[in-house]
């Protein structure tokens, strides 16, 4: 393709979005939409368009993983890879759709029709195995729904003529308390803030405070503190940036919100707009729910319409809202690594302090909420802090959205004040058999049957919302080993540490699981832990090694039977290490074996 | 305070740039004196306050608790060290820089003899397209001081990073990826700023006899001490 | 790991795929050699007659492990060696071999036999007496445990005579930094 046929494909794109730098990601992944590939031609494009160095834009383009530098397919199948679509079968029935399409794993097909690769967890996991078919989410994946898929494709298809219904994505609430109950109509929970805020000056920040809310995205954060730094930060704009790139594996609280609270959502960033004096919000949107963006946009363009975003959003301060979406890295969920992506680099943590209330968006005074919190903030504005408090623990007020599931009998989104136990959600959910449960996520704690009374809490197990159930019969080792291999899937490659620890990681677990492992594996692994914990950059570094903690410690007998009874096994299998040269010799006598060591 | 002692900055310095200045030695090697600290190498790892933190981009504030000479941060650098020699092809008796090189100077100074871990032998070509200059990827350890030199000082934007975790490359401005084929000249700062033996002059070779190279008379420890800028006034 | 004191300690040494210098090296102790040799008995070695490796207190070994003769006898060196010391560059980091560990064996070989006229002499050997060359060439601690490391290409005769004197008095081996080096 040569540039004079790009300007049709990237006109509109770059018209829609302006020539700014800070919309790179942004052009890049709708140019590929349009053309199925950043082909070096539209890179070239790009960057004269928006007047970047070349070598920036391939550097953005390299790091995103849905973004394709080569040519992918007209059809392109990402099949979700977190743990629980394996437990639900993922690999078998990508063998099966593999075979079906004359498909290669990670190879595009020769005439082009067709790629089918793997993906990190891409949150359908209350009803997995999942995949994306550019960039579409499809879940329940079976034989008879691989099968069909195969033939839409291999008919040619379009993607927007494939049977609705293997798109649909029911909510699956399985629990509600106030949030999920909130019943308010559009506008109230504004006008309850900017009554606050007329009541007295940051009424509203002083009821966030009061009401005790903390991060819903992990780090657990006071919500009120956060909002009151960024509004008392110097500085002539401010942003509110709504991270919904929900990437931990095994959570989908934020899918659901945005599915079906999509508007409580924006009256959270919109009161928060008003609360610290900004006029802008961005929602980060993970790749992975594309395909809510459309249903996202329409409540945009409805809450434009009745006034409650634009000049006087609600009846109060100018407020609106940007979506951008992420093409695929888990890193751009650290808020810092999410702010360089909406500025449209590579999605590297930045340097602390400066934080982002001081120094965010375009160095802007930001605050960073994850969705729950934005929607929790909303219902404070309307019920007050007092009615927040009567739910939850002392440190931990209110209630938490769950995503629960793994192997239970009724997997979806529980709302749970803080403070339920373990016990109290496995009942809930139809768990018969578990034998450990992973809460938060990997970065999070994974806890076996004996501490199933623990409680769910900032002051116990916090978590950012993923419950994830084991049940008798899986191997926790394998859990683990798939996780650290998810970390260095995922990690940013920035800090030394991390780049290079999380690979040395998933290879030693590599080795223990092939057999090779032994006490040299062991003293590694706490070499790493060290190095990782005390090292690296961001949280992904930090967190990257607690499946291995968890796991070592709880379920050691996963491991010791996998070690060899050496202190020291070869890194490597040395007999096949002899195969290459075999081949080429055609000698197959003793000798040209290698054994273990006599 | 600096493992026990007291340490003078100003406003705006970093604990690294603090102490380098009041010849307090940390390890470091993505830093630089003359570019806008990095982070991304994390050899200059101290606990501050308590919390271990690289300390080239950690403010200098009154009343910071600082250690750095403990035997676990010791055992930290060391591990960053092997993980750089494994992660690379570094094969120093034919490495043009060896001698004059960080990386290997901060292995020597950290008692460093083996990587410990498996290498990773990558497959890194090299480029040799540029009249003047030729870069060896094998021995980039990704410290992007080419890349802030480049954006920062030349203004020529000749270098960037590409792909992510262990696939983090660099590359060059060009669509050819071929440094020949940019505007890269060999006066420009990016050719002086290299750490380690990635990006090297053509026609130079090994002009400096063994015993007389940079870190065979002092150790890097030394050495950082003498290249720290200091207020005026005071001397090392 | 401390070597208890005996008269004389029982050394090994050995190169794999390596080029002898870090052996030159060793001898290269030259004034001190004669004190070492007071303090040690060479078991295999190429400086003795001895074929395999018998008990020892301490085996040196250059070169790294490019075939399945190598991994025999670090395997052997391993089993009767308490201290095993990796010895040099190549040793330690595979070295200059390691260099075509990017590249596929199966191509090399027949790039070398069967392609490149000069060199071609009747296909690639298949002689069962010759041994078999792994897919990529490793450093010693890929295949065994390895106690400690005297880096440098070749090591000096300074910093092998630290470190053997080290263990033999019992110490733990430190090289200053002075006695690290690469090259
Ligand atoms: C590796 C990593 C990934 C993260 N991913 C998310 C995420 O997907 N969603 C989220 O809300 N927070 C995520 N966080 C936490 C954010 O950095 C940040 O704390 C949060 O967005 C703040 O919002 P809150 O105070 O409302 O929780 C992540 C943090 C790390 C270190
Ligand atoms: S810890 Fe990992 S993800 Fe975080 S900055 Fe370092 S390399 Fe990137
Ligand atoms: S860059 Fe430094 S460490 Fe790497 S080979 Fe050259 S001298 Fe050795
Ligand atoms: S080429 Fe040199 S200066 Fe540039 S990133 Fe690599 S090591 Fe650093
Ligand atoms: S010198 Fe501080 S991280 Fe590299």
């Amino acid at each position: 393709m040569d540039a004079s046929s790009l300007s049709p494909v990237l006109d509109p794109i770059l018209a829609r979005w302006g020539r700014t730098p800070d919309r790179l990601l942004q052009v890049l992944r709708e140019a590929q939409d349009a053309t199925g590939w950043l082909s070096p031609e539209l890179l070239a494009a790009t960057a004269r368009s928006l007047g970047l160095p070349l070598a920036h834009v391939r550097g953005v383009a390299s790091f995103y993983s849905f973004l394709a530098l080569e040519p992918a397919g007209e059809y392109r199948v990402l099949l979700s890879d977190g743990v629980t679509d394996r437990m639900d079968g993922s690999l078998e029935l990508g063998e099966r759709l593999c075979r079906r399409l004359w498909a290669e794993p990670d190879h595009t097909a020769g005439d082009g029709l067709v790629s089918v690769r793997r993906t990190s967890c891409t949150g359908l996991c209350d009803q997995g195995p999942a995949a994306l078919v550019n960039g579409i989410a499809i879940p329940r994946l079976d034989g008879r729904v691989v099968d069909a898929i195969a033939d839409l494709i291999l008919a040619r298809r379009p993607l927007d003529t494939w049977p609705v219904d293997l798109f649909s994505i029911p909510t699956n609430v399985r629990r509600e308390d106030v949030l999920l109950r909130h019943g308010l109509s559009p506008g109230v929970a504004i006008a309850a803030a900017l009554a606050r805020n007329g009541a007295a000056p940051a009424g509203m920040i002083a009821e966030l405070r009061a009401s005790g809310l903390r991060g819903r995205g992990g780090a657990g954060y006071p919500t009120g503190n956060k909002w009151a730094s960024c509004e008392a930060a110097p500085g002539e704009s401010r942003y509110i940036v709504c991270n919904a790139d929900e990437g931990e594996p095994g959570t989908f609280k934020d899918r659901v919100l945005l599915a079906r609270e999509a508007d409580l959502v924006f009256e959270g960033m919109t009161l928060a707009g008003h609360a610290v004096g900004a006029t802008r919000g961005l929602l980060y949107l993970r790749g992975e729910y594309r395909y809510l963006l459309d249903s996202l946009e329409a409540t945009l363009a409805r809450r434009r319409a009745a006034g409650l975003l634009g000049a006087t959003a609600g009846g109060g301060p100018a407020f609106d809202v940007e979506i951008h979406v992420g093409a695929g890295a888990y890193i751009c969920g650290e808020e810092t690594a999410l702010l360089e992506s909406l500025e449209g680099k590579r999605g590297i943590p930045r340097n602390r302090p400066p934080y982002p209330v001081t120094h965010g968006y375009l160095g802007r005074p930001t605050v960073v909420d994850n969705v729950e919190t934005l929607c929790a903030a909303a219902l404070i504005a309307v019920h007050g802090a007092v009615a927040w408090r009567r739910l939850g623990t002392t440190q931990s007020s209110g209630t938490k959205l769950l995503s629960v599931a793994g192997d239970c009998t009724r997997r979806g989104v529980y709302e749970f004040p803080f403070g339920v136990t373990v016990r109290e959600v496995l009942e809930a959910a139809g768990a018969d058999d578990p034998i450990a449960v992973q809460v938060g996520g990997p970065s999070g704690t994974l806890i076996d049957c004996a501490e199933f009374e623990r409680h769910l809490s900032f002051e116990d197990l916090p978590t950012g919302g993923a419950f994830t159930v084991f049940g008798r019969g899986r191997d926790l080792f394998e859990v683990a080993r798939q996780h650290v291999h998810f970390f260095a899937h995922e990690s940013c490659g920035f800090c030394t540490p991390c780049r290079v620890g999380t690979s040395m990681l998933a290879s030693v677990m590599d080795k223990i699981h092939d057999g090779h492992g032994s006490r040299h594996e062991l003293a590694e692994l706490d070499r790493l832990t060290s190095v990782l914990g005390n090292g690296a950059h961001c949280g992904l570094g930090h967190t990257a090694m607690n499946p291995v903690r968890d796991t070592i410690t709880r379920f050691a007998p996963s491991y010791e039977r996998r070690l060899a009874s050496a202190d020291f096994a070869p890194a490597f299998d040395l007999d096949a290490a002899l195969a290459p040269a075999r081949r080429m010799t055609g000698r197959d006598d003793p000798a040209s074996h290698l054994g273990d060591a006599s | 305070m600096l493992d026990g002692a007291p340490v003078p900055f100003e406003p705006g310095q970093t604990v690294l740039q603090a102490a380098l200045a009041a010849d307090r030695y940390i390890p470091h090697l993505c830093y630089h004196p003359e570019f806008r600290p990095h982070g991304s190498c994390k050899l200059c790892t101290a606990s501050v306050g308590g919390r271990l933190v690289a300390t080239c981009t950690t403010p200098a504030e009154a009343g910071l608790v600082v250690d750095s000479e403990t035997p676990q941060l010791r055992d930290v650098r060391r591990t960053l060290v092997q993980m750089l020699f494994a992660e690379g092809n570094h094969f120093c008796p034919s490495c043009e820089k060896s001698g004059n090189c960080q990386l290997q100077a901060q292995g020597s100074d950290l008692g460093v003899t083996t990587a410990g871990f498996r290498h990773l032998y990558p497959d890194r070509p090299i480029d040799a397209s540029h009249p003047d200059a030729w870069i060896d990827f094998n021995r980039c350890v990704l410290c992007e001081l080419c890349v802030r030199a480049s954006d920062e000082v030349d203004g020529k934007h000749v270098f960037a990073l590409a792909g992510r975790g262990l696939t983090k490359h660099l590359i060059v401005n060009a669509p050819s990826n071929r440094l020949g084929d940019t505007t890269f000249a060999a006066s420009d700062e990016a050719m002086q700023v290299c750490p380690v033996g990635a990006i090297l002059p053509k026609r130079v070779g090994f002009a400096v006899p063994i015993g007389s190279r940079r870190y065979d008379q002092r150790p890097v420890s030394a050495q950082a001490l003498d290249d720290a800028p200091r207020p005026a006034g005071r001397s090392p | 790991m401390t070597v208890p004191a005996r008269p004389r300690v029982r050394l090994a040494t050995t190169s794999l795929a390596g080029c002898f210098g870090c052996h030159m090296s060793l001898l290269d102790i030259d004034e001190k050699l004669l004190p070492l040799l007071e303090l040690v008995e060479f078991d295999r070695s190429p400086l003795t007659d001895i074929k395999h490796c018998g008990p020892c207190d301490i085996g040196l070994i250059e070169g790294g492990v490019c075939n399945a003769e190598n991994v025999h006898v670090l395997r052997e060196f391993r089993a009767n060696c308490r201290v095993l010391i990796a010895l040099g560059a190549c040793a330690i980091t595979g070295g200059l071999p390691a260099q075509r560990n990017h590249l596929d064996l199966g191509l090399c070989l027949q790039e070398v036999y069967l392609t490149e006229p000069s060199l071609s002499r009747g296909g690639i050997p298949n002689d069962p007496e010759l041994p078999l060359p792994l897919d990529k060439v490793h450093p010693l601690h890929e295949i065994v445990r390895v106690d400690y490391y005297i880096p440098g290409c070749p090591p000096s005769a300074e910093a092998i005579w630290q470190v053997l004197t080290d263990l033999i008095a019992g110490r733990l081996p430190q090289l200053p930094e002075r006695l690290v080096r690469y090259d």
